[in-house]
């Protein structure tokens, strides 16, 4: 027998995922259902000597989906999504202290006669909110096995392997192993009737599991009054980012300069051990000079990530959407968008990923279409580099730094292009009535360090594969085509010709020049738009690697690329160069979840060229202003 | 009265929703979330500066957000006016 499928099922923010952190560990796959972009958690679990399978199945309140999560729900739970195997075991999990939800969703589920378990998460909370309740009486009125677990605290998990192993051995006895859901069931699920009844029934259920209800301390309701202030509650969410992004810059310093350290020691390590030669300068100028350049900006990555689980763990990225809600409306989105957008500023492609979340499709395309503009960690080492290197690290008073603020100019600059885009979208191409904006906002709760550091180690392995694959790649064959063909060496006629100039990929770059030559950019910028096309970062690791090159010292491993760009560079260029980096999508990997999202290459196309004339203007503005105040 | 003009920490119960002002998939998010006749439910907050839009509910012990205009379309009672339904909420 295959190992025996356990989906873990239930309403947004009952705890699944924490639930599910703790009963996998490490051992999670990350992956997506096959021709959909939802993501499919899985992870293995120990049944006694058994081997099953666990699935953290998207949130959803009823099996009457409103939107792709909830529809990916359904259909994984009656075995009808492609590439997932149905579920022997629906574990439908219930937050402790709302317990009456929960249930309506769970009748529902309940009615489809599959073998199943309920579990009250957050038995804790519940307490401490004053809410006792009675498994027992949910068992004797449900006849199904009932537990409490408290994910944070490990409780409850022996329970939870027990009750498993015991409904799998009495399906595997009855006929509910194979007994399959038809089309005529499901629709008697979600009618009206049906689920007016399943509403009473959970009222009535909720009423009678419920033993003692003391008077809840309400410390959540206490601190919305405060972020949820009508004036402070900006305030307060503007402090936060502001805090996010000075942060990125202030902690990663000391790790950063050890990473740098490390690889110019195992530069002159390999400088040293080896001859030189072909794999020498592969090695020195290639790898450490190409990978090394963008590994390096780890650190920061990590922080920015580090925020962001912080705030949706704590239940506090809701409140930043209800803050948001309004300004959003301005431009024709709603709240539901802020999430996917925040989510866009570590990284597009998992911003992308959480627009399926909002409802309406033409909400839902035109966040698509703008999260590319919000500035995702991949651009940082664009921006480190051209501000480390030309912008003055003083204070502008009040412990507030001259780079950091620029760098939070950035972000602004993204922010308000998205803006505006959205505006002419909603006017033009995803025109259509606004869809509103509905959301449950859950309790705060204490993060989970646990969870915040799963989350951590899982976007680390993303980017050092990201580094290890297509960064690589690009910097290899980057590398290539700037070393060869050699100038000639002892030929009057190539005496001052540069390597680069006369590599192929001087020449590609030298004929691409012409265009980007109005918008202030030199040759070397043109070299380094190419390969950056796979990522962003790579424009980094494409000048490193071309300056190393075209060295005075060949043999020496140069991640002072700055030093070299201020002193080849005008500010004004350089200035540009971030103007365009603000909005060119230059990303495979977007256009690609883009391509997915939408089912088609039209939306990923109109999207290249929409960004791309953008970066284009926005360059060129930046660039001839820049001169007319003499920074040329 | 309609929800979105309740002052706040009022409890109230809702008496009908003109499910014509509201489109289908926000209808069945509203169902969804336990927001239909009869509900008990208390405004909590209002939205930022002088829109104060969208506004923050509380049903059962859930929290929600939704715009004024959702709110608009929601018709409220006092809960005096029939002692029998009396919700413990």
């Amino acid at each position: 027998m295959d190992n025996p499928i356990i989906a873990l099922v239930g309403n947004p923010n009952v705890g699944k995922s924490a639930l599910f952190n703790v009963l996998t560990g490490a051992r999670q796959k990350i992956g997506n259902y096959p021709g959909v972009t939802v993501e499919r958690k899985a992870g293995k679990i120990m049944l006694g000597d058994t081997q099953a399978e666990l699935l953290d199945l998207p949130g959803a309140y009823s099996l009457d989906s409103t939107s792709l999560d909830e529809q990916v729900t359904r259909d994984v739970i009656l075995g009808r999504q492609a590439g997932q195997s149905r579920p022997d075991i629906l574990a439908v999990v219930l937050d402790a202290s709302n317990i009456e939800s929960g249930l309506r969703f769970a009748l529902e589920i309940k009615a489809l006669n599959r073998p199943m378990i309920i579990i009250l998460n957050m038995s804790d909370l519940a307490e401490r909110d004053g809410l006792e309740l009675s498994p027992q009486y949910l068992i004797d009125q449900l006849g199904l096995e009932v537990i409490e677990t408290v994910a944070v605290r490990r409780r409850g998990l022996d329970d939870f392997t027990a009750v498993c192993q015991k409904t799998l051995l009495e399906a595997q006895s009855s006929d509910l192993a194979v007994q399959t859901v038809g089309d005529d069931v499901l629709a008697a699920i979600i009618s009206d009737t049906a689920r007016e009844s399943y509403k009473a029934k959970a009222n009535i259920l909720a009423k009678g599991a419920i033993v003692n209800e003391t008077l809840t301390r309400e410390w959540t309701r206490n601190l919305d009054a405060i972020l949820l202030h009508p004036v402070g509650g900006i305030l307060i969410l503007l402090a936060i980012m502001f805090l996010m992004f000075q942060a990125v810059y202030a902690w990663a310093g000391p790790p950063m300069d050890l990473i740098e350290a490390g690889f110019e020691t195992i530069g002159g390590f390999i400088d040293g051990a080896m001859a030189d030669g072909f794999i020498k300068s592969f090695l020195i100028n290639g790898i450490i000079a190409g990978v090394g350049s963008v590994l390096v900006f780890l650190p920061q990555i990590l922080i920015l990530f580090f925020f962001i689980l912080l705030l949706e763990s704590t239940g506090y990225m809701t409140r930043a959407a209800f803050v948001m809600d309004r300004l959003m409306g301005m431009v024709g989105l709603s709240g539901h968008s802020f999430i996917p957008l925040l989510s866009s500023f570590a990284c597009a492609i998992p911003g992308i990923m959480a627009t399926r979340s909002i409802s309406d499709q033409k909400d839902r395309l035109t966040t698509i279409l703008i999260a590319p503009l919000m500035t995702c960690s991949a651009r940082l080492p664009v921006y480190t580099m051209i501000i480390g290197a030309f912008i003055p690290a003083q204070s502008v008073g009040g412990g507030v730094g001259l780079q950091g603020l620029v760098l939070f100019g950035l972000y602004i600059a993204g922010i308000l292009g998205a803006m505006l885009a959205a505006l002419l979208l909603r006017r033009s191409v995803t025109k259509g009535a606004s869809s509103g904006f509905l959301m449950e906002m859950p309790r705060y709760q204490w993060p989970r360090p646990r969870d915040i550091l799963i989350g951590l180690w899982q976007r680390a392995w993303v980017f050092l594969r990201r580094a290890g694959t297509i960064i690589f790649a690009a910097t290899v064959v980057l590398w290539l085509l700037l070393t060869y063909p050699k100038v000639p060496i002892n030929d009057p006629a190539y005496e001052g010709v540069s390597q680069v100039d006369y590599s192929i990929a001087g020449r590609i770059a030298g004929t691409i020049e012409p265009v980007v030559e109005p918008i202030g950019f030199n040759r070397d910028i043109a070299l380094a738009l190419i390969p950056a096309m796979a990522a962003r970062e790579v424009a980094v690791a494409a000048l490193a690697t071309a300056y190393s090159i075209d060295g005075d010292d060949e043999d020496q491993v140069s991640l002072q690329l700055g030093e070299r760009l201020a002193g080849k560079w005008s500010l004004a260029t350089a200035l540009a160069f971030l103007a365009w980096f603000v909005f060119a999508p230059q990303c495979i990997s977007t256009i690609a979840v883009t391509r997915r999202e939408t089912n088609g290459w039209k939306w990923p196309i109109f999207m290249l060229t929409y960004l791309f004339a953008l970066a284009y203007v926005a360059a060129a503005a930046t660039y001839w202003t820049a001169v007319a105040f003499g920074l040329g | 009265m309609h929800l979105d003009t309740l002052p706040l920490r009022q409890k109230v119960r809702i008496s009908s929703i003109d499910w014509t002002q509201i489109s289908d998939n926000e209808g069945r998010r509203l169902r969804a979330l336990g927001i239909e006749s009869g509900a008990i439910i208390e405004a909590l907050h209002r939205g930022i500066l002088f829109w104060r839009d969208p506004i923050a509910v509380r049903v059962g012990r859930m929290s929600i957000a939704m715009r004024s205009k959702t709110a608009a379309a929601i018709t409220i009672e006092s809960l005096s006016d029939d002692k029998g339904a009396m919700h413990h909420g």
